[in-house]
């Protein structure tokens, strides 16, 4: 009886398994369906036309050059941010410290906060300082976004590194200052995977841009110029009730999608390299 | 030479402090600016009222939030009734059962369903789930239904939240001292009847925990929602009826209604509201997880 229960559920378990591995399958296959006839060189080398929204010629290249300016911005302002604080928390504080812990949690929570509460935030700050919907607007709010998922990816792979390398650096008499510098150069993978998921997560986010970048057809020349991202083209290609504009929405689907699995696998990938490396 | 590495070596620590005093003050900034910008609303009309009328016709003056907030514990409670028997099952198949092989497979399965953009599964639930519902499933419950529906959002949510439960749950039972799990395979009990009897009793909190922080995640989510979610300020009556949840109502009409301070002052309101849902949700979740995660670490 207990045996047949066993199988039972061991079954149950595998096809649970074996569906969220198909669903996966079938979300990338749908897109890739649906958007590889419409997917053509122009798509990615044009900016839209004329009456690209009518279903002209034309392509996606200002919300792609757009996103990437974005998230350019916004990793050097979380870079900045938290590589110092992870070392801080890692390194200066000592290992039970309230502070750090404190701070753990403020990103932890942080990280759960939905990205069109950043949204609404970024563009009520916006307003307060008179600026309008613009490249530095997406900048500073999708930075927000990403600040704790790089910080808590990176923190985590911090706390893995054995204390060795730093108790002998102290020992040469070297200052922490010092000594961190020496620690970053070991780190260097994990800091790649962290910087590679905060840009997954970055590029692919509409709402906090939604108010904040705006959106334009040519490719924004100065910080205070709207930008069109890529999430928010695929968003009003699909609203057109025009067919080919639809379908031009699933091609800019698959642009984002790639990007995305790039960014994914190389992660994956400097993530193994940094076990190899760990002392 | 000395004075000069012990400056650098304070100016840096000093910065280091500000830097960390500004992540926690970031919190209280976006709480308190949020509640600021609300606050002309609940002046001008009682909190009780706002949150319990259905009635919602901003250019009358009437914000009633009952249809958003209904939407959205609609949509985020079926998402999690789809998402938890399946997050669970595979996770204690990844933790027990799997092979290295299988488990090494799934993890980038996993990284990928939690890295695709909302946009993405806004697009897929477009075009996959939402005629499902039209042409399939909806016409032998109700006459007619467009398809864009409360049970849309909560699918396309759950296959959303599925990779966070997932890793936290796997997170959960392996915090498991094998001694325990050793002790009742070795009693005799099967592999299941340890899982029912040891594993899944010992991480109850985990699971829980777990639970609430998916839920949080789904309350919050804006783009994959407003794709399929309809979009109708109506309180929903069956699965089958459009919904508009909060993120959605935010997205859609923030930013436009800036002549008008009470509409502006009633999204606020909304955005505050998310704000203090998901803090609360996370802050609790997150406390119990750290503390089980330091119960088995020593």
């Amino acid at each position: 009886m207990k045996h047949l229960e066993e199988k039972i559920f061991k079954v149950i378990m595998i096809c649970a398994a074996m569906i969220i591995l198909g669903v996966l399958m079938y979300i990338i296959g749908t897109v890739f369906y649906r958007g590889l006839p419409a997917l053509t060189l122009d798509m990615v080398t044009k900016l839209p036309g004329g009456g690209f929204y009518l279903g002209k010629e034309g392509g996606v290249l200002n919300a792609i050059v757009g996103s990437l300016y974005i998230i350019l911005g916004s990793l050097t302002i979380s870079i900045l941010i938290s590589v110092p604080l992870v070392m801080y928390i890692n390194f200066y504080l000592p290992a039970k410290s309230i502070f750090s812990s404190m701070i753990r949690f403020s990103l932890d929570i942080l990280f759960g906060i939905p990205s069109i509460v950043y949204g609404a935030f970024g563009f009520a700050l916006m307003i307060y300082l008179g600026i309008r919907a613009s490249l530095i607007g997406g900048i500073l709010t999708v930075a927000m976004l990403i600040m704790p998922i790089m910080m808590r990816s990176f923190d985590e792979i911090t706390r893995l590194l054995s204390r060795d390398l730093p108790d002998a650096l102290l020992s040469l008499g070297a200052t922490k200052y010092e000594m961190v510098k020496v620690i970053l150069r070991q780190l260097m993978p994990g800091l790649v995977t962290a910087i590679l998921l905060a840009i997954g997560r970055g590029i692919g986010d509409a709402a906090t841009v939604l108010f904040t970048a705006g959106y334009t057809d040519n490719i924004p020349t100065s910080l205070n110029q709207p930008a069109a991202t890529l999430p928010l083209s695929i968003f009003f290609q699909l609203g057109s009730p025009v067919e080919e504009v639809q379908n031009r929405a699933y091609a800019s689907a698959i642009i984002l999608t790639v990007i995305i699995l790039i960014l994914s696998f190389s992660a994956r990938y400097f993530s193994s390299k940094f076990s190899k490396n760990k002392i | 030479m000395r004075r000069l590495r012990a400056a650098k070596d304070k100016a840096a620590r000093y910065l280091m402090l500000g830097i960390g005093i500004f992540t926690i003050l970031l919190l209280l900034v976006i709480g308190l600016s949020l509640f600021f910008k609300a606050l002309p609303i609940m002046r001008e009309k009682n909190l009780w009222v706002l949150l319990s009328s259905a009635d919602w016709k901003p250019f009358k003056g009437d914000f009633g939030f009952l249809p958003f907030i209904l939407s959205t514990f609609y949509v985020s409670l079926i998402a999690i009734i789809i998402a938890l028997p399946f997050s669970i099952l595979t996770s204690i198949y990844l933790n027990s059962y799997a092979s290295k092989n299988v488990r090494r497979f799934f993890e980038p399965v996993i990284d990928l369903l939690s890295g695709i953009p909302p946009v993405i599964y806004g697009v897929w639930g477009t075009l996959t789930i939402v005629p499902l519902i039209a042409n399939t499933i909806a016409p032998r419950f109700v006459e007619f239904s467009s398809g864009y529906t409360v049970l849309a959002g909560g699918v396309v949510l759950a296959v959303m939240i599925i990779p966070l439960l997932i890793s936290i749950m796997v997170e959960v039972f392996r915090s498991i001292p094998k001694e325990m799990t050793d002790a009742s395979l070795s009693m005799g009990a099967t592999k299941w009847q340890t899982v029912k009897k040891v594993i899944l009793r010992k991480s109850i909190s985990g699971i829980i925990a777990a639970t609430v922080l998916a839920l949080s995640r789904a309350f919050g989510e804006t783009m994959a929602v407003l794709m399929v979610c309809g979009n109708t300020a109506k309180i929903p009556h069956s699965i089958f009826d459009a919904g508009y949840p909060l993120p959605a109502l935010i997205a859609n009409n923030y930013g436009e209604m800036l002549s008008m301070p009470s509409y502006e002052s009633a999204l606020m309101l909304s955005a505050f509201l998310l704000f203090i849902i998901v803090v609360l949700f996370n802050g609790l979740s997150r406390f119990t997880l750290n503390q089980i995660e330091r119960r088995y670490q020593f």
